[in-house]
């Protein structure tokens, strides 16, 4: 057993003999920090998730001389820079632990081929935060904030994240903490993270790399977004009502935020469905915000352009005492694995409704949907949709149990006419390739309660057999090969006892699916809504 | 560019009074657009299209017969330019012209 504290504060003596007294070093001599605090060896945790980047440490970390520095560990929650990558092909790194890789994910997967990566394990992001306090202790942790003081204090700002969970690995399991942050002030406007927890502080040269991955344009929902929003909500919200929830990033659930002042209202949901959530501040939800559907957003993380709308609404949104949002990845995906109801889409879905976004070509990770997307079996309070839920899942067992709802909406076809239904998961593939001992699903299909598509909804929970459930799912899966591979009779029975239900038997008008019925048409649009306090980055702005 | 034919037996009972004819969708892309209109056909249906996606003929045949199936109309004629649209596209745009058509 080495005593990493007693390791640690071996290397602090040499950065104060190199450095002298003080927390904060020069821009310029980053490289030089990281050399003499990392060992050859070392487990490295980069902060880095889908939406903030520790850009400026990354780069930093790749210029190390790889005749010191060697066989680095690293662990990033989102592989999201070539940086990231780059330290392994310039042999400082060998092995990557991460939950989530899309922006990377072809790169990655070729790396993996030739053997330049070594995979530990692909995670979600709680997972693999937990285990920063089990098999993987970090022995450097680089983290980002917007603002610093000299002794280390750390204002997050609207997107604090990961940054708790990470800096709790490092400061009580006897790692080094070094921080960019993209100022050093006298006084930092709220402490999100204590000085005390924190070693090395720079001065990034620019702000850290902020994704706007949570905006959706309203222009671009189409009259089928509509149609499977509408079967969503007539099928599923309207019966259940669930209360507590989250969302998906995709245009289907965007579409079913825009229709909730709409069709929502019509369907009596106000009050009481969809009134607390786990998500981030989505433009798309400021009408439904403004309509009065929403008690509360815990959110992941920030969204950009949504942080003076957020400050104004003090009553939905976690604000700090200086009025700016708190957000809490770890958090907030809690409150979504202990939620009535998680609904998202994903890539490929099989027969037995098993779910996947990899192929062979792409390692893109799973984030948080296999937290947020599953089936919580410890989940104990009761609600009038996990009750519902349960009583159709549980029907006739002994033992009473609730359920909670897990809705796959996807099209029947991804753009360039891919069906989405498919035999066999290109995840099997993915597995083969990059030589994981199990194919990589995002959701498994016994997790699942509904699909939803065009072509209507399947309850899941009303199947009885491996049988039914695949007639269910090819039932709703269109015009795909797999939908067109359904026992016609069978789809029928099922039809009949609601557990596939098509427009028509919920009384949805084909017509009734129109753009009209969005409570926004345009970023310009919400912008409205907001009175001008959403303030959209300029890829989204045409006016 | 390809052009199809297609011509089903209708269904029993004659479309509710309405509009003479009906015209739903844009010419887009992966969109279609869809006249129909009431014709005495002998209580069949006949589809005339113009598609810029040559080689689907199979599909459009599993779409059409399935819109059959579902909503059993007869006496109409749809004429439809297509500029690639997926079948569930299709399906959507069937049903909306014939809701349409069906009420005055």
């Amino acid at each position: 057993m080495s005593d990493k504290h007693a390791i640690r504060n071996r290397k602090l003596a040499k950065v104060r003999q190199a450095f002298g007294e003080g927390k904060v070093i020069a821009t310029e001599r980053t490289v030089e920090l990281l050399e003499t605090v990392i060992e050859p060896g070392n487990r490295i945790i980069l902060e880095g998730d889908n939406q903030k980047q520790g850009d400026f440490l990354a780069a930093q970390l790749a210029r190390m001389n790889p005749t010191k520095v060697y066989g680095l560990k690293l662990c990033v929650s989102s592989v999201g820079l070539p940086e990231h990558l780059d330290l392994f092909e310039n042999g400082l790194a060998t092995e990557l632990d991460f939950a989530y890789a899309a922006p990377q994910a072809a790169r990655l997967a070729s790396m993996v081929m030739k053997g330049t990566v070594k995979i530990g394990d692909v995670h979600t992001y709680v997972e693999l935060y937990s285990r920063y306090f089990a098999e993987l202790r970090p022995d450097v942790v680089c983290l980002v904030a917007n603002e610093t003081d000299k002794e280390g204090n750390l204002y997050t700002g609207p997107n604090t994240e990961e940054t708790p969970p990470l800096a709790e690995s490092a400061a009580f399991g006897g790692a080094i903490v070094i921080v960019q942050a993209n100022k050093i002030v006298d006084r930092v406007r709220r402490v999100d993270i204590p000085g005390a927890w924190v070693d090395f502080v720079v001065e990034s040269p620019k702000p850290f790399h902020l994704e706007p991955l949570f905006t959706r344009d309203p222009a671009l929902i189409t009259e089928l977004r509509i149609l499977m929003a509408m079967i969503a909500m007539k099928g599923i919200y309207a019966k259940y009502h669930p209360k507590v929830l989250n969302h998906g990033i995709g245009f289907n659930t965007a579409a079913i935020e825009l229709l909730l002042p709409t069709y929502g209202a019509e369907l009596g949901l106000k009050g009481k469905a969809c009134t607390h959530w786990a998500l981030n501040p989505h433009p798309t939800m400021i009408p439904a915000i403004e309509s009065g559907f929403v008690e509360a957003i815990s959110c992941f993380g920030g969204e950009v352009g949504m942080e003076n709308y957020v400050a104004s609404r003090p009553d939905v949104f976690a604000l700090g005492r200086d009025g700016s949002l708190r957000s809490n990845r770890f958090f907030a995906q809690m409150v979504g694995h202990h939620a009535d109801m998680f609904i998202g889409a994903t890539l490929q879905i099989d027969s037995q409704a098993h779910s996947s976004t990899f192929t062979a070509e792409r390692l893109v990770g799973y984030g948080g949907a296999p937290n947020l997307g599953s089936e919580n079996r410890s989940r104990r309070h009761r609600s009038e949709a996990f009750l519902k839920a349960g009583a159709e899942a549980h029907d006739g067992e002994p033992m009473p149990q609730g359920r909670k709802l897990v809705v796959q909406i996807v099209e029947t076809f991804q753009s360039a006419g891919k069906p989405t239904f498919v035999e066999r998961l290109d995840a099997w593939d993915a597995m083969d390739k990059a030589g994981f001992s199990t194919p990589p699903v995002m959701i498994y299909g016994n997790d699942v309660s509904h699909i939803v598509t065009e072509e209507g909804v399947a309850n899941l929970l009303l199947c009885r057999t491996p049988e039914e459930r695949e007639q269910a799912v090819r039932g709703v899966a269109g015009f795909t090969p797999v939908g067109l591979k359904r026992d016609r009779r069978m789809v029928e029975k099922l039809r009949d006892r609601g557990a596939i239900q098509r427009a028509e038997d919920l009384g949805i008008r084909k017509s009734d699916a129109s753009r009209d019925r969005l409570a926004a048409r345009s970023v310009h649009d919400l912008v409205r809504w907001s009175d001008g306090r959403y303030q959209p980055p300029s890829r989204f702005r045409n006016w | 560019m390809e052009n199809l034919s297609f011509e089903f037996e209708g269904g029993a009972k004659p479309l509710p009074v309405g509009a003479p004819y009906v015209v739903v969708g844009i010419v887009a892309s992966s969109n279609l657009e869809v006249l129909a209109e009431r014709k005495d056909l002998g209580g069949k249906c006949r589809f005339e299209i113009a598609t810029a996606a040559a080689n689907f003929s199979d599909a459009w045949k599993a779409v059409l017969i399935d819109f059959m199936d579902r909503s059993k109309p007869r006496d109409v004629l749809f004429s439809i330019n297509d500029f690639s649209a997926i079948p569930p596209v299709v399906s959507l745009r069937l049903d909306q012209a014939l809701e349409q058509l069906s009420c005055s």
